[in-house]
């Protein structure tokens, strides 16, 4: 019984990551009807420029907080810069340039800091809660941070006019240009959003899996895959799937496969949505007309 | 993008450009007097990987150029066809040559069952079911219960096949006619897959599903077998890359190795066929390359990092996208357009 | 009367489909103008060519300005509103949040939050419905709520994209009634695409007549309504 518990709460640690990463994507899909391919790398990125700041000296915090802002800049700066310019191409052509984001990114992380693995700190101290056994005082801070992300995102789209303003750019972008919204600005504030996500979901990881440039590519996986089972369409639904496939991940992993085959079932996942159920939970399917 | 006009498809035998270039190509292992002493083996060895590479990229040029399909996954076809080659090899002592075929077929079953699931896929969530692909295989081969067929973390090392004594030819130089060999059947196959009712329906798939279904076409079977074909062309080159590098490990099948394909279609020219040769050209000479590319980076932006070939390959997708997303062939043919229209007026 | 907007040969293409040759059409302030025509006729062009919706040339003259190169979004945020065919509500915001979205571009936070009052004693209907899914209105609310949309813009000129379409004759009457008011009281100019030309015509001071992307008649109102052979010919009764 000690066991599931344990397992449940390393599956609820590593679901708020997938939550992360799912939440991330799914901004995206929202806005623009794109999957961003480059989103665990663009993460791992932001972290590795964490790692710098807080080798350099920084304290922790600061460097957490300036780490957001770069990356919401980054995001920024890339949909802005790189892609606007390509909104009309084909799907192939936007596809191939998120691989090309990833293998950039990927590649500049392991050129400026090398592939050896790092150690990223964290700020929670090193210890059981209550001396339980059961939770440590980090997963709790991983879970609790990521859950108070969402509720200031949620604050953010709900109750503020610029928040208004980008859901409607992305659930209507014409109406929202008849109303006088900059729609392609918002598209862009979206991606800085879920750049910065991406940044927060790397920093809390890292000190778990140790940084090293290849570090999210299991994780963006397990993201994709939170994402479909939630709803790409919903990031609600993103958050919940994250937390499923996290459970879900930690509990087939530790009873029934193994944890060697942890990307496959991913696959798994993945395929198995898509096919019965393309809307995930909470979802929309999307009818395409003639 | 737009993909290369197919106007060659009407055509009638294959373009007395194309047997020339063949030919050409047949005729390389006899300048080993051109080159640097004790050079010869790694040019002809270099040769090989192009053509290899230029047929795996054959394979994915069949699904996305010419069916419209997407995929991000084709390392793992490509790994199937090396590690059955390898395994027909190491545990059943088969010769290589038998290895093809099988490697083909089971392949064409692997891409044929992963079709089905692709019917319901399009777009993004296609490249996002072959992209997760792409990412589970390494793993996959490294699982221990498998490892005993698998040699697990470390691979596979394999004997590499001896020149027959009749041939008189070095073990590097008959490879690479073996590689040659193989490109020219696959090509020739493809061609007249294109040239005939399949190819058209494939196309018309391509250019519009909804349309080619009303038109009788059935998509599903369609679709679903050119996945087939696809995976199993590339399969095959795996195979022939197990053959030639003669040893097989999970890492090198990785995410990297799909997307170097995807360059080199797009390089070439999507949905060209001599594109896929210069774009497995292209593969091999940028990972040749990428230490003097590095090297001259370095000297003359002073910076102090190896620049490593995944960073050239990004870089440059993204400048093709904007600048040349038909390719080089999609360039030429630009060109030739433009001559052919003043030679008109 | 001053001229609010002159629209001077302005052509339109979907693709290589051409869908108005040369148009020449001027609204004139606080004035209302119906643009009637059969279906296809390039009436909806028209005004996604206002706004810069469609690929168009031409010049386009709002008092005195040159929008003719501006982008959708600056053009209304110099006064142009738009109510599409088809609504354009978002359906997934709230009638609220669907009001509260002109906040974004409103510089007098006040006075947007003055003019969503306004809007609600216009349409009583819409307040009683603030927190609801705008998804879930009736087709005849979701008018009411597009031409509320319009109005919490603080628009000089409103464009109205076939606002009758598919509602019943009773509602139809009310937000015409509407309209009149809007247009008498808050001297807001109007351009009325319309395919039910009795009732533009009764609202209207001028018309267009528009044929396969051609103005083939023009004047005020009265004469057009009174001229028994054009009626018969464009507007089929």
């Amino acid at each position: 019984m000690e066991f599931f518990v344990q397992q449940l709460v390393a599956g609820l640690t590593s679901g708020s990551i997938y939550a992360c990463v799912a939440l991330g994507l799914v901004m995206i899909y929202v806005s623009t009807d794109h999957i961003n391919f480059a989103q665990g790398e663009m993460a791992m990125f932001a972290t590795y420029i964490a790692w710098a700041m807080i080798n350099a000296g920084l304290p922790y915090w600061v460097a957490f907080g300036a780490t957001i802002l770069i990356a919401f800049a980054g995001g920024l700066f890339i949909q802005r810069v790189i892609l606007k310019p390509l909104e009309a191409a084909p799907v192939l052509s936007l596809v191939v340039c998120f691989i090309a984001l990833l293998s950039i990114f990927n590649a500049l992380a392991g050129m400026i800091w090398s592939y050896t693995i790092k150690q990223f700190p964290t700020p929670f101290p090193a210890r059981d809660l209550f001396g339980s056994g059961l939770v440590s005082v980090q997963q709790i801070g991983v879970v609790g941070v990521t859950l108070l992300m969402l509720g200031l995102l949620t604050v953010f789209f709900h109750y503020t006019t610029l928040g208004l303003a980008m859901r409607a750019a992305a659930q209507n972008a014409a109406s929202a240009r008849m109303m006088g919204i900059r729609v392609s600005w918002m598209l862009a504030l979206g991606w800085g959003l879920a750049a910065a996500i991406g940044a927060v979901a790397g920093m809390l990881v890292a000190p778990i899996v140790f940084l090293d440039p290849n570090m999210m590519t299991g994780i963006l996986v397990y993201g994709f895959a939170g994402a479909l089972v939630g709803g790409i369409g919903s990031p609600f639904g993103a958050v919940i799937g994250g937390f499923i496939v996290g459970v879900l991940e930690n509990l087939v992993g530790s009873y029934i496969i193994g944890n060697e085959l942890k990307l496959t079932f991913a696959l798994v996942i993945v395929v198995g949505v898509l096919l019965v159920k393309p809307a995930g939970l909470f979802g929309r399917v999307v009818v395409r007309r003639v | 993008m737009a993909a290369v006009t197919n106007s060659w498809v009407n055509k009638r035998g294959p373009g007395g450009i194309a047997i020339a270039f063949w030919i050409l190509l047949a005729l390389l292992p006899f300048g080993e007097r051109f080159v640097a002493e004790g050079s010869f083996d790694y040019y002809m060895f270099m040769g090989q990987a192009m053509l290899i590479n230029a047929i795996a990229i054959l394979g994915l040029n069949l699904l996305i150029g010419f069916n419209g399909q997407i995929s991000l996954g084709h390392s793992a076809f490509f790994a199937v066809g090396a590690y059955t080659a390898a395994i027909l090899m190491n545990f059943a002592g088969w010769p290589y040559w038998a290895t093809l075929p099988v490697a083909a077929v089971v392949c064409f079953v692997a891409g044929f069952l992963f079709g089905f699931p692709a019917l319901k896929l399009e777009g993004h969530y296609l490249a996002l079911a072959t992209f997760t692909l792409a990412i589970a295989v390494p793993q996959l081969l490294k699982y221990k219960p498998i490892g005993k067929w698998t040699g697990g973390v470390g691979g596979l090392l394999l004997d590499k096949p001896d020149a027959p004594g009749w041939s008189g030819l070095g073990q590097d130089q008959f490879l690479y006619y073996v590689c040659l060999l193989i490109a020219i059947l696959a090509f020739w196959a493809v061609r007249n897959v294109l040239r005939g009712r399949g190819g058209s329906a494939m196309m018309a798939i391509r250019d519009h599903v909804m349309a080619a279904g009303t038109m009788g076409i059935d998509t599903a079977r369609y679709k679903t077998v050119t996945f087939g074909l696809s995976a199993a062309i590339t399969g095959v080159a795996g195979a022939l890359s197990a053959i030639t590098v003669a040893f097989v490990a999970p890492d090198s099948f990785t995410l990297q190795l799909a997307v170097s394909f995807l360059v080199g279609l797009v390089v070439g020219g999507i949905a060209s066929l001599p594109g896929c040769l210069i774009g497995g050209a292209f593969i091999v000479l940028i990972q040749n390359s990428s230490q003097s590319i590095s090297d001259w980076m370095k000297a003359t932006f002073s910076i102090s990092y190896d620049v490593p070939a995944w960073a050239i390959y990004g870089v440059l997708l993204i400048a093709l996208m904007y600048f040349m997303p038909r390719g080089i062939m999609g360039g030429v043919e630009a060109v030739t357009q433009r001559i052919v229209n003043r030679r008109g007026t | 009367m001053a001229a609010l907007l002159e629209i001077r040969g302005v052509s339109a293409w979907y693709g290589m489909i051409r869908a108005l040759y040369d148009l020449n059409l001027t609204v004139e302030e606080g004035g209302v103008t119906a643009l009637l025509g059969a279906n296809g006729a390039g009436k909806t062009t028209t005004l996604r060519a206002i706004i810069n919706m469609v690929r168009r040339n031409g010049t386009m003259v709002l008092s005195g300005d040159d929008i003719s190169k501006c982008a959708t979004e600056t053009i209304v945020r110099r006064g142009v509103a738009q109510v599409p065919e088809g609504r354009g509500t978002f359906v997934g915001l709230t009638v609220e949040e669907n009001l509260r979205l002109a906040l974004h571009t409103r510089r007098s936070r006040a006075a947007a939050l003055r003019d969503m009052e306004m809007v609600y004693d216009l349409f009583p209907r819409l307040r009683e419905r603030q927190k609801q899914q705008a998804g879930t209105l009736s087709g005849g609310e979701q008018q009411m709520l597009a031409v509320g949309r319009a109005l919490m813009l603080s628009p000089r000129l409103m464009l109205l994209d076939e606002p009758s379409f598919g509602l019943a004759p009773l509602v139809v009457r009310e937000i015409f009634q509407v309209l009149a008011r809007i247009n008498t009281e808050q001297k807001v100019a109007m351009l009325i695409v319309e395919q039910n030309a009795a009732l533009a015509l009764e609202l209207a001071d001028t018309v267009y007549l528009l044929e396969t992307g051609r103005v083939v008649a023009s004047g005020p109102s009265d004469l057009v309504r009174n001229d028994e052979a054009l009626r018969k010919a464009y507007l089929g009764y």
